[in-house]
């Protein structure tokens, strides 16, 4: 790890401004994520500005949905009694992912902004675009099973890790923000994460020192909700394909670089299509590359049996 | 020459008068453990403040280091020291040894330019922080001339050749007897490559006290390490103190020492400072030995009743370009069933990866992934119970050298197993019993492992308090060493537990051969009941030789041990009284096991039989194991509580091994793929469901004085095998490269049209 200069940001203006006024600066709250990181030296700012404390922990109503403060952790928003009943889909999605340990520090924040974890991008002994823009893409023909077949590039063909991040984009999530002159801005969470393309270091569309202040969820979609992720054990471990269905909003993870809103699906089965079939025309441009070519049926099964299981029908 | 006659008799152990044999004593040092105050070598408190050596590893599979720059580390903040090949101290070449009976040769660090694996240690950065040494480390520069690394085991297997000094094993004619056979099975699995991922990665700290090197390091045999180090340093053997006294872990790999005790060793004598040098978890993965992949060919032909007219397992597997080890998959087989016609062999290559050597169960927990589920396989070809065909061959003697069994109840194992585990209730064609999204199966197989008897000393001590204290140059590797010793120690003399102090993991001590194989409890177990009978007879006499005892004057032999208490018939006085004033300061005596001359008569083994029920989403080919049962039976237990965790780590491990764990190559660069343990997948709770271990009532008179054999390799052998076997017959897939990951079960799933 290399060292750095710490401050603890007195409130979230504050926090943006010294973003914006310090080279090399990152934000830091639970840092389940970016402090792994830093030990690697994969990420090596040189200040980080500690948000964890700021009064940005509430979850509370907005209208008929629900605002989620950017430092609820992720275990406060998967036991949330609100998000329990009506958003059903986000606490299972919440509670498949990482361990109960790493939920308790995660932040909600935080869990938007973490990093993929294609074996390649960790390992700094091997070329990658994320780490080293123009050094090329070790996963592109390695034996990592774990990459995208949605959206990729030759650039770049990791996933997103995130699983609430994908329940959040079936729900119609909002973020807001605050940008590093101060301005509070909010847009659809879908619109957050970036595909690779020729910049895979450029993950979302925040721009540099802008720090997420909330999630805002509208109300819940009419129909069934359900999370389902396919993974080698039980716990602790990326998903191979995830899917969330909120209604007939239907969102995939582990199958691209960002929370993939599966539109051409839903689009389907707005029409009438089976849940097979809906999955299959949303595949449709889907490409296998290497090892991970077993996630195209994966995704359609799961995905099939996930819309099914949300209807309340027969998995 | 000693018989194992002479382990007839009665002894403290066998007697049992207080219980404590087979109780499952709470561990001995456990709350140090579950407190995190029992010092871990990293953590033992040095007698000055220690620096902190961090080490660099290639970043290249093979090849030569062409260049070095290392100025900017030499000018980070507290730097101490920075070491390549080009200035590290000089050391005797590998292998050396200057005492030629040293149980290891030297073993030198960052030896020369030669880059021989990935992630092989190729720098050393000391600094007066880890976290300075750590910063330092990365500004370490090399370059490399580096040449294709030649790791591609699939593609080199064609070459593979004999082991060196080994020949296949054929017994009768296996090409004719399978030919002639009516029903015949041929199939291929492979294994992966695993890492031993203990808790503890290695690491060491040495400090110099004068001439003498004073080390505290991670390792599961204390002699070698104490040698190869003495080798290494080019001093004498004396001059090394080696402790290691608590050791997170072990399964093989901390049978050697690697990099990290000799650099803490050579950077310490540099500095005039203690050092500390450890592993990262990352760095483990290659820096340390792996399991090697397999692939092994299994031929079975029966008759129609089941019965074996032939089998060969034929195991090919690799090790380093330098090394030697083989993963000998095949030879727990050539003990296992009965058959006329036999043929067991190895091939090995040798490849540009990090090196191969023994990780829990060698052998057995590869070989019998691929045996354990061909019988299962040949049982539905013969419309059989799988239980029913291995009781079928089963053997009246060893089926290869005809030895008589010293103890045989495999079958005991597999029938009490079905009975608890409720395998009547299990449907032979696959694929029909659903619970909500689940298909569920129910596989077994059988576990089989030899048992082992080293030569090893203890000794025992007897204080003015009349507290016992065992000695043995011996380890703990999280299996229960201190806590059987300690029970021995007090059934042997009489005492409570509580009066007994183990001290164990020191090259001071009375030297045993570690942990290893399955041979550690019997071993340095047997070792310490001969050292208690000493003891007995020394307080005997000196009791019945002191006139102001009331034991004056009685037959020494007569004498009872009992609560602290010695007596003869109705004379007595504690034990405590007696040394106080007999023997004021204590009594020590030692005492040693060797192997009887004719323990080889006997074919020893320890038998178990394994039950699992799985449930296999079909949807997805994600596989959870809802419950696991072994029977064992494995010699008389000393400690039912540490003998149960043993097997039942044994049995999860298994069950990794069929689901979860391997490691890829990544060919291009030689280099694993999975570098730490969110990538390296070993089950988490939520992957195992109930697990229960039995162990039958056993006495093995030719094993040793106690009856007992070990368990530490068991619960390993076979448990893998018996997932497999219920992920088939919970939906009809037959996966024969392991681990058994959703991505290889799906495609069969889709193709029987799940």
């Amino acid at each position: 790890m290399k060292p750095f200069t710490y401050e603890r940001a007195a409130d979230a203006r504050a926090a943006v401004k010294a973003a914006a006024e310090t080279p090399g600066a990152r934000f830091i709250a639970g840092g389940t994520n970016l402090l792994d990181l830093m030990k690697l030296e994969i990420e090596a700012p040189q200040h980080l500005i500690d948000v964890s404390r700021l009064p940005m922990a509430a979850i509370e109503a907005e209208g008929e949905g629900l605002r989620i403060g950017a430092m609820a952790t992720n275990s406060q928003v998967a036991g949330h009694a609100e998000v329990r009943r009506r958003y059903p889909v986000l606490t299972q999605a919440i509670v498949s992912g990482a361990s109960g340990q790493l939920r308790n520090r995660a932040t909600t924040g935080g869990n938007l902004m973490q990093r993929t974890r294609c074996p390649y991008f960790y390992d700094a002994s091997k070329p990658c675009n994320k780490r080293e823009p123009g050094a090329g893409c070790a996963a592109l023909e390695g034996v990592s099973r774990e990459t995208a077949i949605l959206g990729a590039s030759h650039a770049c063909v990791a996933v997103h890790p995130s699983d609430m991040a994908v329940a959040l984009v079936a729900l119609d999530a909002e973020v807001e923000t605050l940008t590093p002159s101060g301005e509070a801005r909010r847009f659809p969470l879908m619109e957050l994460h970036r595909l690779p393309g020729e910049t895979p270091h450029l993950e979302t569309h925040l721009i540099p020192g802008e720090l997420i202040t909330a999630v805002v969820l509208p109300p819940p979609p009419e129909g069934g909700q359900r999370y389902r992720k396919a993974r080698d054990r039980a716990s602790y471990a990326t998903a191979h394909a995830s899917i969330a269905v909120a209604g007939g909003k239907v969102a995939l993870g582990g199958v691209a670089h960002k929370p993939w809103r599966a539109v051409t699906a839903e689009a389907a089965l707005a029409a009438g299509a089976s849940p097979d079939e809906a999955m299959t025309a949303e595949l449709a441009e889907a490409q296998a590359i290497g090892e991970n070519a077993f996630k195209l049926p994966l995704t359609a099964r799961l995905g099939a049996a996930t819309i099914r299981e949300a209807r309340g029908e027969t998995p | 020459m000693s018989s194992v006659n002479d382990w007839a008799g009665p002894n403290p152990v066998k007697d049992n008068r207080s219980g404590l044999i087979g109780k499952g004593v709470d561990r001995y040092e456990g709350p140090l453990k579950v407190t995190g105050t029992a010092p871990y070598a990293y953590e033992v408190q040095p007698p000055s403040p220690p620096a902190y050596g961090v080490m660099v590893g290639a970043t290249v599979a093979t090849g030569r280091i062409t260049g070095v720059d290392i100025a900017e580390a030499e000018a980070a903040p507290g730097v101490l020291l920075v070491w390549t090949h080009r200035n590290v101290p000089a050391q005797p070449a590998k292998g050396t040894r200057k005492h030629p009976r040293s149980t290891a040769g030297s073993k030198p660090a960052l030896e020369s330019d030669r880059v021989a694996y990935f992630g092989q240690p190729v720098a050393l950065v000391v600094a007066d922080t880890l976290e300075n040494a750590t910063a330092a480390a990365r500004l370490v520069r090399l370059t490399y001339d580096a040449a294709s690394p030649d790791v591609d085991f699939a593609a080199r297997k064609a070459g593979a050749g004999q082991p060196p000094g080994e020949e296949d094993v054929e017994i009768g004619n296996f090409g004719e007897g399978f030919a002639a056979s009516a029903v015949q099975l041929d199939e291929t699995w492979t294994t992966p490559i695993q890492n031993h991922c203990q808790m503890e990665p290695c690491a060491s700290l040495a400090w110099w006290e004068g001439d003498r090197c004073i080390a505290h390091t991670s390792i599961q045999m204390v002699k070698p390490a104490q040698h190869g180090l003495a080798e290494t340093l080019g001093i004498d053997r004396d001059d090394v103190r080696l402790m290691t006294r608590y050791i997170g872990g072990g399964f093989g790999g901390k049978g050697q020492t690697y990099d990290d005790l000799t650099l803490a060793a050579l950077a310490a004598r540099a500095l005039g400072r203690p050092v500390k040098v450890a592993f990262t978890r990352q760095q483990m993965m290659h820096g340390t030995i792996h399991r090697p992949a397999t692939v092994q060919r299994v031929r079975l032909g029966a008759d129609r009743d089941g019965r074996l007219n032939a089998f060969s397992l034929m195991t090919w597997t690799h090790c380093h370009r330098d090394g030697a080890f083989t993963e000998h998959a095949s030879n727990f087989a050539r003990t296992l069933y009965a058959a006329p016609n036999r043929l067991t062999g190895h091939r090995l290559v040798k490849l540009d990866l990090p090196g191969a050597g023994p990780m829990r169960a060698p052998g057995e927990a590869s070989g019998t992934l691929s045996l354990e589920c061909a019988m299962d396989e040949l049982a539905e070809r013969l419309g059989l119970d799988p239980v029913e065909l291995r009781i079928r061959n089963e053997p009246p003697v060893d089926p290869e050298n005809g030895r008589p069994f010293s103890q045989r109840q495999l079958v005991r194992c597999l029938k009490e197993g079905a009975q608890l585990f409720g395998w009547d209730r299990r449907l032979p064609t696959p694929g029909q019993v659903r619970d909500g999204r689940w298909l569920v199966g129910y596989g077994m197989a059988a576990a089989i492992r030899g048992n082992f008897l080293l030569p090893a000393k203890c000794s025992f001590s007897v204080d003015d308090d009349g507290v016992i204290t065992v000695r043995q140059g011996m380890t703990d590797i999280g299996t229960g060493t201190y806590t059987v010793l300690a029970q021995i120690a007090a059934e042997t003399l009489g005492v409570p537990l509580g009066q007994v102090r183990v001290e164990i993991g020191d090259s001071e001590l009375p030297p045993a051969p570690g942990s290893g194989g399955q041979f550690g409890a019997a071993t340095a177990g047997s070792a310490a009941l001969m050292a208690g009978m000493n003891l007995r007879k020394a307080i005997a006499e000196l009791a019945t030789g002191d006139a102001e005892s009331p034991l004056h004057g009685g037959d020494p032999a007569k004498i009872v041990f009992q609560d602290g208490v010695v007596g003869i018939e109705n004379r007595s006085e504690t034990l405590a009284g007696l040394i106080r004033r007999a023997a004021p300061g204590g009594l020590t005596v030692e005492g040693e096991i060797r192997p009887a001359s004719d323990m080889r008569e006997w074919s020893q083994q320890t038998y178990g039989a394994h039950f699992c029920e799985v449930g296999v989403d079909p949807v997805t080919g994600e596989v959870r194991v809802r419950r696991m049962l072994g029977v064992f039976a494995a010699g008389r237990i000393i400690n039912a509580k540490t003998a149960r965790s043993q097997l039942t780590g044994g049995m999860i491990w298994g069950a990794a091994s069929a689901l979860t764990e391997g490691n890829p190559v990544d060919p291009r660069y030689g280099s694993l793929l999975g570098q730490d343990l969110a990538q390296y997948l070993v089950p988490v709770q939520a992957d195992i469901g109930e697990v229960e271990a039995i162990m039958l009532d056993e006495v093995d008179d030719k094993a040793n004085p106690m009856g007992i054999k070990g368990v530490g390799e068991l619960g390993n052998s076979g448990s893998g095998a018996a997932v497999a076997n219920a992920i088939y017959n919970a939906c009809g897939v037959r996966v024969r490269e392991y681990p058994i990951t959703p991505d290889k079960l799906l495609a069969g799933l889709i193709a029987r049209g799940l």
